[in-house]
């Protein structure tokens, strides 16, 4: 028998996943945001950063991005075998055995943190490593599976990037980092809780305490739009800060309203209507919420051209 | 030389798809440290000649440069 029958006894879990494999352990498309809103954070900075210094610190931002990606794989692969939205990830479908995910997920984490610290700063280096920990153990392995407010706390996790962008910029922590993260922070539940309404079944068949699962649908549409109420007022206040202007408030006027006629029309709506139509509005507003996120930070980016070259701002 | 048999021939046993995949990981592996070794060149270089900026004398005296035994 030659090794390679040896091999294929054993399943593919033995150690030879492919490359892509280990890249989709990395969550490629969380990164893509974590990219552009950790980017953004470090450009709209008031100080300014050599272009290599910047490319590396948000390249070693996105690498600690794709460790804890690598980390709740491997923690939730359990989770993710049962639910149609995640059974195809590299770990449920055999393809990466979980002590694999692990190893790199820990591998990445370090090295990730280490090259921050050294490219920026100990202050960004100390929060990437501290967004690491609050996705992998405290929403992936403590709050995830234990309260249906899993996603209002754990959606810090990914409102860290902006403000570490920042911190490799000025080496500090301000009112304009900490509304870019309270942006992302108060825009995560209503993004994810429109995703649960219409993934009806994967959460519950998974024993994950969705807001869905747990306190009904009916409430679950209450808490959308009681969230973006309560995201509006910290998206606008961004406007007002050094980081903000003209463009950027109107921007954001114009996406607020969308979203709040968005998440009205998901509270209003029964569960019959919604299930006539597939769950229609549900989906928009899930999209539109991919778009409002996007356009808020494309926004602050144009700001800080236009203050570069003495427009925008108050 | 070529035989009736085939023997002499050179001959390879084509590719299994193990080895597809091992060699699809390791040149992935290989160009990724590469990349790594050209970031930490990079940034070797960005820092040295920031440093050299805030440092440098730039053809002008400055006193508190001078290691104090050299001053003294």
């Amino acid at each position: 028998m030659s090794d390679i029958r040896a091999y294929e006894l054993d399943g593919p879990t033995t150690g030879e996943a492919g490359f892509g494999d280990f890249l989709a352990l990395l969550k490629p498309r969380v990164m893509s945001l974590v990219v552009f809103t950790a980017l953004v954070g470090l450009l709209v900075a008031p100080v300014p950063v050599h272009p290599f210094v910047a490319f590396t610190s948000v390249l070693f931002i996105a690498l600690g991005g794709g460790a804890s990606g690598a980390l709740n794989m491997w923690w939730d692969a359990d989770i993710d075998a049962v639910m149609r939205r995640t059974s195809k990830r590299p770990i449920p479908a055999g393809k990466v055995a979980p002590g694999e995910a692990l190893g790199l997920g820990l591998a990445l984490s370090g090295i990730s943190v280490v090259m921050l610290g050294l490219a920026a700063n100990l202050l960004a280096a100390g929060l990437l490593a501290f967004t690491i920990f609050f996705y992998t153990v405290v929403y992936s392995m403590w709050l995830k599976r234990s309260t249906p407010q899993n996603i209002v706390i754990g959606g810090a996790a990914g409102a860290f990037p902006p403000m570490i962008g920042w911190a490799c910029a000025t080496g500090g922590v301000s009112i304009e980092s900490l509304l870019m993260f309270a942006l992302i922070f108060m825009w995560t539940p209503p993004h994810f809780w429109s995703l649960a309404l219409f993934m009806k079944d994967d959460y519950s068949n998974a024993g994950v305490p969705m807001l869905t699962v747990t306190h009904g649908r009916k409430a679950t549409r209450a808490h959308i739009l009681v969230y973006t109420i309560a995201l509006v007022p910290v998206a606008l206040a961004t406007g007002f800060t050094s980081i903000g202007g003209p463009v950027y408030l109107a921007v954001s006027v114009v996406l607020n309203l969308v979203f709040l006629f968005g998440a009205w029309a998901i509270w209003k709506r029964d569960e019959g209507v919604a299930q006539a139509d597939k769950y229609a509005v549900e989906k928009k507003v899930f999209r539109f919420s991919l778009y409002y996120l996007f356009l808020h930070f494309v926004a602050l980016l144009v700001e800080a051209v236009l203050h570069a070259n003495g427009f925008g701002g108050w | 030389m070529p035989t009736a048999s085939g023997a002499g021939k050179m001959s390879f046993r084509p590719d299994h798809e193990l080895h597809r995949r091992r060699l699809g990981r390791n040149v992935g592996l290989g160009l990724v440290l590469g990349a790594f070794v050209a970031l930490v060149f990079g940034l070797t270089v960005v820092k040295i000649s920031d440093g050299g900026q805030m440092q440098g004398y730039d053809h002008v005296v400055q006193p508190e440069l001078v290691p104090k035994e050299a001053s003294q």
